[in-house]
């Protein structure tokens, strides 16, 4: 589905705006301070917290196929991850998991 | 080899294997946002005011699932909260430059430039502070303009590409592609799990909201297996 023209010219300021802020924060106005445990244990985990459920539900139930399990889909999920986590490259990840969706698309 | 004296030339230096990251990424980015709809302008708009992959594919996946705007604005929000610990990081060293310089390096504290100065100011602590200005401005040289240009290339390419590309499938390969480094500890990986097990559980939510709650509730996993290891290091 296209994105809705509004919701876009509310969200780019607010989300431009607040990223700024939330690097300019220390660095510009807090200063040297250290930030309290449990803040800066929960902040180690926002990135590794989201995007993982953020794909799980597209990786199960891809739009494209209208929700169907998809097996292209899911094995190259998985290569993504593997090479991902045996590599640590994002640029190995990515070819390998793109390589084997394009095969196994093509293939199956 | 002569070293290099230049604190900005060494910058620049430091970052250049971003480089291979970066371009690929926002090329993607260009090609994804085009085909959800965004032109040219609203696409070069978003990378100049946000100036943060990730949020911007979560931001642009979450629109295109038409979620309400407050969810949009959490979850993308949240994606680019770890920069808080980038900005916590950098005051020590930077903190004592002119309010205008700290203004200009904020936007410019993405996770390369982060990572190259955090690196540097670790390994040479004591450097004058015009020396660690210089070398932050150098690290996110060769990144900035690259990102902003590579941006323009998917963008402009983005209307060429027919659906037979399944590119419905990049963002969440190049999201899975992201987090696999990231999983180097046992925290990370129970986050991650966690994160995975209440999306899929929650989906039925409204859209959106289910992400968000499985993202506390993978933070706050993660935070707890930390707490528990470290107990159970001290223990011993």
């Amino acid at each position: 589905m296209k994105i809705d023209p509004a919701t876009f010219w509310i969200v780019l300021p607010v989300l431009g705006l607040g990223t700024y802020l939330i690097r300019f924060s220390f660095l510009g106005m807090l200063g040297s301070r250290p930030l309290p445990g449990p803040l800066r244990r929960a902040l180690r985990y926002t990135a590794v917290g989201i995007l993982p459920g953020l794909v799980a539900p597209a990786v199960l139930w891809p739009p494209a196929t209208g929700g169907a399990p998809d097996v292209a889909r899911l094995v190259a999920a998985c290569v993504t991850l593997a090479v991902g986590v045996a590599s640590r490259s994002v640029i190995g990840a990515i070819l390998a998991g793109g390589t084997t969706l394009y095969t196994l698309l093509w293939l199956l | 080899m002569r070293p290099i004296r230049s604190p900005f030339l060494r910058g620049c230096l430091a970052s250049s294997p971003f480089v291979i990251v970066v371009v690929p990424f926002a090329v993607l980015f260009g090609v994804v946002a085009t085909e959800a709809g965004l032109d040219l302008f609203q696409v070069m708009l978003f990378s100049f005011s946000v100036f943060a992959g990730a949020s911007q594919f979560a931001a642009v996946q979450l629109m295109q699932d038409q979620a309400p705007v407050l969810i949009v604005l959490a979850t993308s929000l949240a994606v680019n909260l770890r920069m808080v610990m980038y900005s916590v990081a950098m005051a020590p060293h930077l903190g004592a430059a002119p309010l205008g310089t700290r203004a200009l390096m904020a936007y410019f504290l993405v996770d390369q430039s982060f990572a190259a100065s955090q690196a540097e100011f670790e390994a040479r602590p004591d450097q004058p502070l015009r020396d660690k200005v210089a070398f932050f401005f150098g690290s996110v040289t060769p990144i900035a303009p690259l990102w902003f240009v590579a941006t323009f290339a998917g963008a402009a390419m983005g209307q060429a590409i027919p659906p037979e590309f399944a590119l419905d499938f990049a963002v969440p390969i190049t999201f899975l592609a992201i987090v696999a480094p990231m999983l180097r500890s046992l925290p990370h990986v129970v986050a991650a799990g966690v994160s995975i097990v209440a999306a899929l559980v929650l989906v039925g939510l409204p859209s959106g909201a289910g992400l968000l709650v499985a993202a506390a509730l993978a933070m706050t996993a993660g935070a707890l297996t930390e707490v528990a290891l470290e107990r159970r290091r001290a223990l011993r």
